[in-house]
């Protein structure tokens, strides 16, 4: 398997009311590779299940054409085992207990970091056992996001969550630079305290964990790193 | 909080107390008037005895002769045997003149009268009762006078009338027993709905703000209806203040999340590093007016929540095992291990929501201020006393602020650079006060901070 594009892709489907926030959630979606379908209300969002197959949903509680909790209700009644992440804006407290109670895999309070996101839609992933994982490879090493687990030949390891992310990042834009400025905003939430050096620590410990896996990283002076195939 | 209204004297004391004194005066009256009644009764009795056995000796008296012949009838004096020792003493005159009987019984002048009269007096040491006739008898020359006493001792009649009395006073004194009883019973069963009332109304959760619909009497429906009203006015005002936290949570969060996601994908495609730098600055801004604009609602939340305290029976280890759960993506995108460690449930009595909400802003903040790759530890136990430890390897607190760091805004002079309102130690700090516990802090010996929670 060889695409050009990301291997790890998976298919969202986000409702939501507020377009702003939905072209702003898609559009980071689509640049971390995976593919978004957004519905704007409740009835859009039902159709959209009808005829896509979706690895998770994100669900906003308070829509025009009602409660989302409704939907949930009527989602897991329906025994769709699509995993749903609830986007509240609301009080955590009153929300909460009811969200889970009605079968949402998680939720995440509004703003939320896009990282926040990811891992938490990996996490529920992880939970939904016999779903099809997606594994990104690049010549003998063989990625699970997922299980975040690293795979050359028959050795595994298991990656943290910040090589995990650039590794992830690496795989699928082969041949591509990554400046070491890109890469400290992917990894640490915008933290001003992080160096430009803490990404080598990184890009040293992965060096590591791909040795004689035929692919590896390069350093290029002054713009940043790439992964190469050999 | 509670205070207890001024009292100016139970209801129950006054109305058992009136009834009480009612009861008493009406037993009394009972008494007095039975006695006399009785008195005047024995007394009429007596007297018509009396007045018959004159009558009977005057019928007995004949003149023959211009001389007066009295033959003295057994009857009239054995209709006064009265079974007591009772004595009996006449006296017949004639004019003015004693015939037989005891001297000084009756004086003279004596008049005509048409029906007998009756006194009481002492008389030879006791006191009698005397009826006096003087019959005019035909006669020639001219008519003779004849004036006939008799008079009683009362030994009988008093003995009577001490019979009655006390009867009468038993059944005054059972009547006032029993009318007090029920004055007791009255006034407590008249009382008994307010008491219901006010314990069905006390018994209630701070949160129950359902309207009483419990059958009252008519005399209380005017309280209850405006207590109704009361509590749907504070209900009202209780969903649309939640409502309004709600709302306003939704209006500030939902703009910031866009414009935040917006950053986010430009910062991936801007290149100048003045533009990343402004573009990372905008994020950090709207990441601590949305934390902030959290933490302020928890606040508000942990303060309405505290006020009014529902305890329930929780599980602090259940809590907590939620908490790591909820917080371990988190914690792993950080590169850090969230772990928690107990021996067996620790149960206490509390409110769930708040307790998470303290937990949940410490391993918060031992979260940020964690270096990378470190763990982040929870440790819930039993003894001595339900505490809640979390611990972090990051630079601890500055120790010269320790005290002050609990306070509302406060921060720490080493975190300047952090994300932070300064709130979440202030939440967890209210939270075990409510608890009636509190909040410590402490710096370990092998570096990082522990803040611990005492329930």
């Amino acid at each position: 398997m060889d695409r050009a594009g990301p291997q790890n892709a998976m298919k969202y489907l986000l409702i939501e009311d507020n377009a702003a926030l939905a072209a702003a959630l898609c559009n980071r979606m689509r640049l971390d590779g995976h593919v978004i379908d957004h519905a704007l209300t409740l009835s859009e969002g039902s159709d959209f299940l009808l005829v896509g197959d979706y690895d998770l949903i994100l669900l906003d509680i308070m829509l025009p054409d009602g409660d989302g909790r409704g939907f949930l209700e009527r989602h897991r009644a329906a025994a769709n085992t699509t995993p749903v992440i609830v986007l509240t804006a609301r009080s955590e407290v009153s929300d909460r207990v009811s969200m889970l109670d009605l079968g949402a895999d998680d939720y995440l309070t509004k703003p939320f970091d896009h990282s926040e996101l990811q891992a938490r839609c990996r996490a529920v992933m992880r939970r939904q056992s016999g779903s099809a994982q997606t594994v990104i490879r690049r010549g003998a090493a063989a990625l699970d996001p997922v299980a975040s687990v690293l795979t050359i030949g028959q050795v595994d390891t298991t990656l943290r969550n910040r090589e995990l992310r650039l590794l992830e990042l690496f795989m699928n834009a082969p041949g591509q630079i990554f400046s070491k400025s890109k890469l400290v905003d992917r990894l640490f939430s915008y933290d001003d305290t992080v160096t430009d050096n803490a990404i080598e620590v990184y890009v040293g410990r992965l060096r590591k964990h791909l040795e004689g896996s035929g692919v590896s990283i390069s350093t290029h002076r002054g713009l940043g790193y790439r992964l190469d195939e050999e | 909080m509670r205070s207890e209204p001024p009292r100016p004297g139970s209801l129950r004391r006054r109305l058992t107390l009136t009834l009480i004194v009612g009861a008493a005066v009406l037993a009394l009256l009972f008494f007095l008037v039975v006695r006399t009644y009785a008195q005047q009764v024995a007394q009429q009795s007596q007297d018509r005895i009396l007045e018959a056995s004159l009558t009977s000796l005057l019928d007995a008296a004949v003149v023959r002769d211009g001389q007066i012949e009295l033959d003295v009838p057994y009857a009239a004096f054995a209709m006064l045997d009265t079974g007591a020792d009772d004595r009996v003493f006449y006296a017949i005159h004639q004019g003015g003149e004693l015939l037989t009987g005891y001297d000084n019984l009756t004086d003279p002048p004596f008049a005509l009268t048409p029906s007998a009269e009756f006194s009481t007096r002492p008389f030879n040491g006791a006191e009698v009762r005397r009826a006096t006739l003087t019959h005019s008898l035909p006669a020639s020359p001219r008519p003779v006078l004849l004036t006939v006493s008799v008079a009683q001792t009362r030994d009988s009649l008093a003995g009577t009338l001490l019979a009655i009395s006390a009867n009468a006073a038993v059944f005054g004194t059972a009547f006032f027993l029993l009318a007090a009883g029920m004055a007791l019973w009255t006034s407590a069963s008249t009382l008994r709905p307010l008491g219901d009332l006010a314990k069905a109304v006390a018994r209630r959760g701070p949160s129950d703000l359902r309207p009483v619909n419990r059958p009252v009497p008519s005399e209380l429906s005017p309280l209850v209806t405006s207590l109704n009203s009361l509590m749907t006015r504070l209900s009202h005002s209780l969903t649309q203040s939640e409502t309004f936290i709600a709302e306003a949570a939704h209006r500030v969060r939902t703009p910031l999340a866009t414009v935040r996601s917006h950053a986010e994908a430009t910062l991936l495609r801007v290149d100048k590093d003045e533009n990343r730098q402004a573009l990372r600055s905008m994020i950090r801004a709207i990441d601590e007016s949305s934390r902030a604009a959290g933490q302020l609602l928890d606040h508000a939340m942990v303060t309405f929540r505290g006020d009014q305290l529902v305890k329930r029976d929780i599980d602090l280890v259940t809590i907590c095992s939620e908490i790591v759960d909820r917080l371990t993506p988190v914690a792993e995108m950080m590169d850090l291990d969230l772990t928690l460690s107990s021996q067996g449930p620790v149960r206490i009595k509390g409110d769930t929501i708040l307790i998470q909400n303290a937990v949940r802003n410490l391993v918060d903040n031992a979260l940020k201020y964690s270096p990378p790759e470190k763990g982040v530890h929870i440790t819930v136990s039993a003894n001595p006393g339900a505490t809640i430890a979390v611990t972090d390897q990051g630079g601890g607190f500055p120790e010269a602020q320790i005290g002050l760091l609990s306070q509302r805004f406060q921060r720490g002079d080493n975190v300047k650079d952090t994300v932070g309102s300064g709130l979440g130690l202030t939440i967890a700090s209210d939270v075990a006060e409510a608890h009636g516990g509190r909040l410590e802090l402490k710096n370990l010996n092998s570096g990082g901070a522990c803040a611990i929670l005492h329930l």
